[in-house]
């Protein structure tokens, strides 16, 4: 008896992980919380708050790349409400543009790891890769508390 | 009984006499005491006032980028319907370009249109009249320099009673606090601009201040955050939540770029806000981060009765 208890309860949890693992609301707003402390990163370094650091510019780089081609399949017709999500209704409204947006947020992030080397080409390159945040922050995202 | 009715009648007609009388339109200034303050308006000083005031965001051409194509047309929907805010571009016909300065500074600062009639506080004059009467002259000089757009808005799609205009000034009675702001001297010339910058022209309570059921601001609640008109998302409070762990540096930084402390960027009509607010000096954004600072935070609202 203990050993099946054991056994639904070990069940239960990896049906639970694999559900949270498969669920594209969580999904998505754990990238996007990743991408935004990303950002963040290399943000206060544009502005002088923190130091250049190149490690840390390619390592946020490569975040953001992760988030924008993955986030775009995480909107599917039945996430559009629940689980905390921000997500407007627009999005489903416009999805080719919302997609395209990814695609060139993906393309901007993908240009920006190849021609950052130094503190100089990432001054350069870093605006662009911002500038996608708030576009589609605009048209896509409700505000939140 | 006959009598009974004539006294209810007599009383129905009082009534609607005394509502016609009480919801006239009050234009604040007329042409003669314009011109009796004697002002000259700037453009180039009437652009700030543009971006503080947001104009853009309601009146520009929907569907193209140039802030400065006020042709407007675009939906704002609310619990009251669709509002459709108009052209206020010089176009002598479609837009304000053939009204008087008298004319676009009583529309601004009290609500009023030049025929006479009430502007619903959509158009958010509830904010705009704590506008200095030179600010606004700059405002018309700037709006003066901007291209005609031709082009009418379509008509608002307002519920009944909601469709009825003139009770807009029944409305106003009640909730438009018509008294300007007088700058406080017990406080730092940077928090007065500050506060100017978001009780007048920014109107930052529009949106931000919760609104009760005829769309008044409740005022205890001062930007305490609110439900978005649309039903999408909320204004989030600047008097409690994580907004408190903003500094000044990060208040500004955000009207700026829209960049968070937290990693987020601004979205929704903040960006527009924000895209705005970017066009002033950084003094100014200083001074509206100062006085947001400074407001004593405020705790949940009372849950609701069932």
């Amino acid at each position: 008896m203990k050993r099946l208890t054991t056994v639904v309860i070990a069940l239960a949890c990896g049906i639970g992980a694999v559900w949270a693992d498969t669920d594209p609301i969580a999904q998505r707003r754990a990238l996007m919380k990743s991408d935004g402390m990303a950002a963040k990163k290399m943000f206060d370094m544009s502005k002088g708050a923190t130091p250049f650091d190149l490690a840390t510019v390619q390592d946020s780089l490569k975040t953001l790349y992760d988030g924008a081609s993955k986030s775009a399949a995480l909107f599917p017709d039945d996430s559009k409400t629940g689980g905390g999500t921000a997500a407007l209704p627009a999005i489903w409204q416009n999805k080719a543009d919302f997609d395209a947006r990814f695609v060139k947020f993906a393309k901007d992030v993908a240009a920006a790891q190849a021609g950052i080397v130094d503190e100089a080409s990432f001054k350069k390159l870093a605006p662009a890769v911002f500038q996608n945040c708030g576009g589609c922050h605009e048209l896509y995202k409700a505000k939140s508390g | 009984m006959k009598r009974v009715v004539l006294v209810l009648a007599l009383l129905v007609v009082a009534g609607a006499a005394l509502a016609w009388v009480l919801s006239a339109p009050k234009p604040r200034y007329t042409e003669a005491e314009w011109q009796a303050l004697g002002l000259s308006g700037d453009a180039a000083a009437g652009r700030l006032v543009f971006f503080a005031g947001g104009c853009e965001s309601c009146h520009k051409s929907p569907g193209q980028d140039d802030p400065l194509r006020l042709g407007g047309g675009l939906e704002l929907k609310t619990p009251f319907g669709s509002f459709y805010p108009p052209n206020i571009s010089s176009d002598p016909a479609d837009g304000i370009g053939s009204w008087r300065p008298v004319d676009i500074a009583n529309a601004v600062l009290s609500g009023v249109s030049p025929g006479g009639s009430h502007l619903y506080p959509a158009f958010p004059y509830s904010s705009y009249q704590r506008m200095t009467p030179q600010d606004v002259v700059d405002l018309i000089a700037f709006l003066r320099t901007l291209p005609a757009v031709p082009g009418r808005a379509p008509a608002n799609d307002l519920a009944f009673p909601f469709s009825i205009r003139r009770a807009v000034g029944l409305w106003k009675l009640f909730y438009f606090d018509n008294a300007g702001l007088r700058p406080d001297p017990g406080q730092s010339a940077q928090w007065n601009r500050g506060r100017y910058l978001v009780e007048g022209p920014g109107h930052c309570g529009e949106c931000h201040t919760p609104r009760g059921l005829l769309g008044e601001m409740d005022e205890t609640r001062a930007l305490a955050g609110a439900p978005l008109p649309d039903g999408h998302g909320k204004s989030p409070s600047l008097r409690s939540g994580g907004f408190l762990d903003w500094t000044t540096a990060d208040i500004v930084e955000a009207l700026t770029s829209g960049f968070t402390p937290v990693g987020d960027v601004l979205g929704a009509g903040m960006t527009a806000v924000v895209r705005n607010l970017a066009e002033l000096p950084e003094s100014d954004r200083q001074a509206i981060a100062v006085y947001l600072k400074s407001l004593p935070p405020l705790g949940p609202p009372a849950p609701a009765k069932p």
